[in-house]
C-alpha cells in the first residue's frame, strides 16, 4: 500500500527520429570532418500529460519548417531526437544530460513546463550548448539566468503578465481577483500583470492560488462569487485552461464579472469551449487572424500538413527554426563555432507569423501584444494592445 | 456563512464523484488483492468512451448505460489477459505489471483520440444552472452527477448486501481461504469484482467527462486520491470509500477556501491523521 502513492508517472517516450532527414549522410562519411552527417537537435517536450498537445504543436511546426526547406537548414541535414519530459522538473537534468552528453547533440530545444527549462538551463550553461526555449516562461531565464547560449523563441511570463495589466488598466477595469496555478510560472504571471495593473491604477483585491495541476477549480469560483471584483484575471494552460473557461461559465459568472487571461486560457483548447469562452478576453504575442502574409502562409501550410489549426505554440516552434537557421547560415553549417553561432541568433530579426521579431540584450523576443476576444471557436483580433514590448530584463548581465 | 454552505455543496460533489472511482478500487484491492495502478486508465477510459458515444448516441446517458457494459466486458478482458496472473505474485509484479497497463492505455489514447483537450456536450436539458446567490449560480449538471453517483452508491450497495454474488463478494473480503474452500468459483467471482471494478471507474469518467474535459492524462489525478480515498476508508470497504471519499470532498473545499497556503496537502494531512488514529482506515479491519 504505501508504496502505490509514490511512483506514479508518464511513460517515457524516447523516440528516435531522423530516418527521413538523414539524407546526405554518406555510409563512410569520415567522424572527423565536423560538416558531415546531420546536425543532431536534442528535442526535450512533454508528450505526456496537461501539456501534451502544446509539446505536439511544437514539434509539428519545427518538423514542418525544416520540410519546407528540403530537411536542410544551411545546407546540413536536420536530425530531431525528441524525449518526453513528462513535465516532470525532477526528471529533466538527466534527460537533459542524455541528450547532451548521450545523444551528443549540437543544439537543445525544451521545453513548456518552466521547471523543465529551468533544469536545461542549468545543463545548457554548463555544456555550453546553444538552447531555444520555445515555450517555458520562467522570467529569470532570460534575467538573473540569462546567457550568450541561451535563446527563447515565447515570452517570459512576467512580460506577458505586464502586458495584460497595462490593457487591463487601459479598459478602465479597476478592482480585479487574480486565479492562477500555485506555481512558478503561475506567480510570475500574477505579479507582472499585478505591477502593470497598479501602475494602470488598479487594484488587485484577492489573489486565489489553486495547486497546480489540480482542475477543481468550484472552491475559487465560489470565493469569487463572495467578493464580487469588476473582472477576474486569470493564468491557466491546456486542459486546465479549457475545464476554467467552462467551470466559469457554467457558474454564470461570466455575466456580471467578465473574464480576462493570458491567451494560454484560449489558446489551443478552442474546440473544448465553444459557447463556454464567448467574450473572454485575453492578451498575447499572437492572434489566429493576424493579417500579416508570413501568418497566411504558416496557418496554411500548418492545416495542410496536420489537418488542425495552428496556435501560437505552433508559431513558436516555427520560430524557434526560423531563429536556428540563422544562426546556422552565419556559421555556414559548422555548429562547433558556437560564439559566433550565439552572436549571429543573438542579432537575429526576422518576419513571424506573429508581427516583427528580433531579441532583447537578454535574448527573449521584442514583440506586439495582441487583445483578443474568444468568439464563436475563435479567438479574434480587436486590436494591438501594446506594440514592441520586451520584458525589462533586470538583472541580466549580459552586455550585447 | 454563503461561502461555507456553498463549499459543502462543492465538497459533497466532488466526493460523490471520486467515491465512484475509488469504490472500485477498494473492491479489486480488498477481495483480489491486487494493487491496480491501472484504475486511473478506466476513468480515463470512461471519458474517452462518453466523448465517442456520446457523439455517437447524442446523449450522455446513453452513453453511459452502453459505456457501462462495454467497460466491463473491456475489464473482464483485462482480467484474463493479465490480472489473473498476479493473484498468488507479490505486490511489486502487481504495481510493475499495471504501471505498464498504464503505458500501454495512454499510447492507445494518444493513438486513438489524440492530444487536444475535448468537450462532451451536457445535454440541453441538464444544461441551465441554480440562481445560489446573487452571482454565483450553480450548474443542474453538477447536481445530477451527485444523483447518479448516490443511485449507483445505493445500486453497488444492493448487490453487496442482498444477492449471492454480494454473499460472495463480502465472504471473500473477509475470508479468501475459506471462501476457495467452500467450492465457490473463485476465477469467475474475481473475473466479476475485477471487471465490475473497471465499469465503476469508467461510470465515473463517463458522467465527470463534461464538466472535466477530457484530455490526456485526466486519469492520473484519480488514481492518487482514489488511493487516499481507500487509505482513509480500509481496503475493501465500500462503506469506508464513501464516507472516506465524502471527507476528501469536503476537506478538499473547506482547505482551499481556508487553508488556500496548504489546499494541495489538506487531503493527505487528513490521511496521516486517519492512519494514526485507525491503521486499518475508518472501517478497515486492524
Amino acid at each position: 500500500m504505501k508504496k502505490s502513492q509514490s511512483g506514479i508517472s508518464r511513460r517515457r517516450l524516447l523516440e528516435l527520429a531522423g530516418a527521413g532527414a538523414v539524407s546526405t549522410a554518406l555510409p563512410f562519411a569520415r567522424p572527423a570532418l565536423a560538416q558531415s552527417g546531420p546536425i543532431k537537435v536534442g528535442v526535450m517536450l512533454p508528450y505526456s500529460g496537461t501539456f501534451a498537445q502544446l509539446g505536439e504543436a511544437i514539434t509539428n511546426a519545427m518538423e514542418l519548417y525544416v520540410k519546407q526547406k528540403g530537411g536542410t537548414l544551411a545546407g546540413r541535414a536536420i536530425q530531431f531526437i525528441k524525449v518526453d519530459d513528462e513535465s516532470e522538473p525532477p526528471k529533466a537534468p538527466a534527460l537533459a544530460s542524455k541528450l547532451v552528453q548521450g545523444e551528443k547533440v549540437d543544439i537543445l530545444i525544451g521545453s513548456v513546463h518552466s521547471g523543465v527549462a529551468l533544469a536545461m538551463s542549468k545543463i545548457a550553461r554548463e555544456e555550453n550548448i546553444t538552447t531555444i526555449i520555445p515555450n517555458a516562461g520562467a522570467t529569470a531565464l532570460t534575467r538573473s539566468l540569462c546567457a550568450k547560449n541561451i535563446f527563447r523563441t515565447s515570452f517570459t511570463n512576467t512580460q506577458v503578465g505586464l502586458a495584460t495589466g497595462q490593457a487591463m488598466a487601459a479598459e478602465g477595469i479597476k478592482k480585479v481577483v487574480t486565479c492562477a496555478w500555485k506555481y512558478a510560472a503561475g506567480d510570475e504571471f500574477v505579479a507582472g500583470f499585478a505591477e502593470s495593473f497598479h501602475l494602470g491604477g488598479g487594484q488587485v483585491v484577492k489573489s486565489i492560488d489553486v495547486p497546480f495541476p489540480n482542475v477543481e477549480f468550484q472552491s475559487a469560483l465560489a470565493e469569487i462569487a463572495s467578493i464580487k471584483p469588476d473582472a477576474v484575471y486569470v493564468f491557466y494552460a491546456g486542459g486546465g485552461a479549457a475545464k476554467f473557461v467552462k467551470d466559469y461559465a457554467a457558474a454564470n459568472l461570466k455575466a456580471s464579472i467578465p473574464l480576462w487571461g493570458s491567451g494560454f486560457l484560449t489558446d489551443g483548447v478552442e474546440q473544448a469551449i465553444v459557447g463556454a469562452g464567448d467574450g473572454v478576453k485575453t492578451v498575447l504575442h499572437y492572434a489566429d487572424a493576424l493579417d500579416n502574409p508570413e501568418n497566411k502562409a504558416f496557418r496554411a501550410a500548418y492545416q495542410e500538413a496536420y489537418k488542425k489549426a495552428a496556435d501560437v505554440y505552433a508559431v513558436q516552434g516555427w520560430d524557434t527554426m526560423q531563429l536556428l537557421e540563422i544562426g546556422l547560415k552565419a556559421v555556414g553549417g559548422d555548429v562547433k563555432k558556437r560564439d559566433e553561432l550565439n552572436a549571429a541568433m543573438s542579432k537575429a530579426s526576422f518576419a513571424s507569423p506573429r508581427g516583427p521579431f528580433k531579441l532583447s540584450a537578454s535574448n527573449n523576443p521584442i514583440q506586439n501584444f495582441y487583445l483578443r476576444e474568444y468568439k464563436n471557436g475563435a479567438n479574434a483580433l480587436i486590436k494591438t494592445a501594446v506594440t514592441a514590448y520586451a520584458d525589462p530584463g533586470t538583472g541580466c548581465r549580459l552586455s550585447s | 456563512m454563503e461561502l461555507v454552505l456553498v463549499q459543502i455543496l462543492n465538497g459533497l460533489q466532488y466526493g460523490l464523484l471520486i467515491f465512484l472511482a475509488a469504490s472500485g478500487l477498494t473492491l479489486v484491492f480488498g477481495i483480489l488483492g491486487v494493487i491496480n495502478l491501472s484504475h486511473g486508465s478506466f476513468y480515463m477510459l470512461g471519458a474517452y468512451l462518453s466523448l465517442t458515444l456520446t457523439s455517437w448516441l447524442g446523449d450522455i446517458f446513453l452513453a453511459l448505460a452502453a459505456g457501462i457494459p462495454l467497460a466491463f466486458l473491456f475489464g473482464a478482458a483485462i482480467e484474463w489477459l493479465f490480472i489473473r496472473h498476479l493473484y498468488a505474485r507479490d505486490h511489486l509484479q502487481q504495481v510493475l505489471l499495471t504501471f505498464g497497463l498504464i503505458l500501454i492505455f495512454n499510447e492507445l489514447q494518444r493513438i486513438l483520440w489524440g492530444t487536444r483537450p475535448q468537450s462532451v456536450p451536457i445535454p440541453s436539458y441538464l444544461s441551465g444552472s441554480i440562481k445560489l446567490t446573487d452571482v454565483l449560480s450553480y450548474p443542474v449538471y453538477r447536481l445530477a452527477i451527485a444523483g447518479i453517483c448516490v443511485l449507483l452508491a445505493l445500486a453497488m450497495m444492493f448487490v453487496i448486501q442482498r444477492t449471492r454474488v454480494g454473499r460472495m463478494i463480502r465472504a471473500g473480503e473477509s475470508n479468501r481461504e475459506m471462501v476457495e474452500v467452500l467450492g465457490i468459483d473463485t476465477q469467475l467471482l474475481y473475473r466479476f469484482v475485477f471487471a465490475a471494478g473497471v465499469a465503476l471507474a469508467a461510470a465515473a469518467g463517463i458522467v465527470a467527462a463534461p464538466i472535466e474535459t477530457v484530455y490526456p492524462g485526466i486519469g492520473e489525478r484519480v488514481l492518487i486520491i482514489s488511493f487516499v480515498v481507500v487509505v482513509i476508508g480500509g481496503i475493501g470497504s465500500i462503506k469506508g470509500a464513501f464516507v472516506g471519499a465524502l471527507l476528501i470532498g469536503l476537506a478538499d473545499a473547506f482547505g482551499k477556501v481556508f487553508l488556500p497556503q496548504f489546499a494541495s496537502f489538506v487531503v493527505y494531512a487528513l490521511m496521516a491523521a486517519v492512519l494514526v488514529a485507525r491503521p486499518g482506515g475508518l472501517f478497515g479491519r486492524t
